[in-house]
């Protein structure tokens, strides 16, 4: 017979993946947007 | 189409559509996931593990799809020489492997409690897998070819043979004996109670939303290094 495990560990830990994992990649893709375009408007100048 | 080949005209549209896309999408997955997390109903037989549905189906929507995005940029590179085509599939690309990646790892926390096991060797389980590992050969492909002025065909041709690999994934669960559920969802409608099809849709929506976000900030940075290096060339040029 398969054990019963606590199931909230498991829904935090999915919920935490999803959360911090699609606000980093968000924060990186904004950030590297706008240091490649402050670079090209440097360049510009 | 064609009336975006123009980086200009692209970007005049990309620029205030990224904050409202960041916007709507940010508000309506926190809303969806706080919906699934505290207000959604436990389900009968799988109890509260259900709840990591609504992370766990959008990452997968979203693997597909952003597989499906890089094999139609592709296809616009290939057939029509779309200027803005090889950087869309670059663009695509890496949300496309977070989310695939996503789906694996929600999976395998959905897999333990529900069956048992944390993976198991089936054809959905290992058609995921394969999808990431494609996701990664044409992230390292494509980015060697760009740095090394190489044709964007060769990525072109490596997403669109990818693209075999999702209807495979999708149909997985039909076509072999496979721990995992057959679809819910599909165009002859849906076999999920409205309590738990609401909050799934809209977290669906919401991420696709920041996926589209992503890739149009991500193709805005693309484009940029593309002019400052086209820039730094001409200097260099002039120079000599």
């Amino acid at each position: 017979m398969r054990e019963m495990l606590d199931p909230w560990p498991f829904v935090w830990a999915a919920y935490a993946l999803g959360i911090v994992g699609t606000l980093a990649l968000v924060g990186w893709s904004w950030l590297a947007m706008r240091r490649a375009e402050r670079r090209r408007d440097g360049e510009r100048r | 189409m064609h009336g975006f080949a123009n980086p200009t005209r692209f970007l005049k549209l990309a620029r205030p559509l990224t904050p409202w896309l960041l916007g709507a999408g940010f508000l309506l997955t926190g809303g969806a996931l706080a919906w699934g997390f505290a207000a959604a109903p436990a389900e009968r037989l799988q109890g509260e593990t259900v709840r990591i549905l609504y992370v766990h189906v959008p990452a997968a929507w979203l693997g597909m799809a952003g597989w499906t995005a890089i094999a139609g940029a592709s296809l616009a590179e290939i057939v029509w020489r779309h200027p803005l085509a090889a950087i869309a599939g670059r663009a695509a690309a890496v949300p496309g492997a977070f989310f695939a990646a996503l789906c694996l790892a929600t999976g395998s926390l959905w897999g333990r409690p529900a069956w048992g096991t944390w993976w198991e060797w089936d054809g959905r389980l290992t058609s995921m897998l394969v999808l990431l590992f494609l996701y990664l050969g044409y992230i390292a492909l494509a980015g060697a070819t760009a740095r090394e002025d190489g044709s964007s065909r060769i990525p072109a041709i490596f997403g669109i043979v990818g693209v075999v690999n999702v209807p495979i994934i999708h149909f997985s669960v039909l076509w072999w004996s496979s721990i995992h559920q057959p679809p819910s969802i599909s165009t002859g409608g849906s076999a999920m109670a409205a309590e738990f099809l609401v909050p799934l849709l809209v977290a669906t929506f919401g991420f696709t939303l920041l996926f589209a976000a992503v890739v149009l900030m991500r193709m805005r940075a693309l484009i940029a290094e593309t002019q400052a290096e086209a820039r730094l060339r001409r200097r260099a040029r002039d120079a000599g």
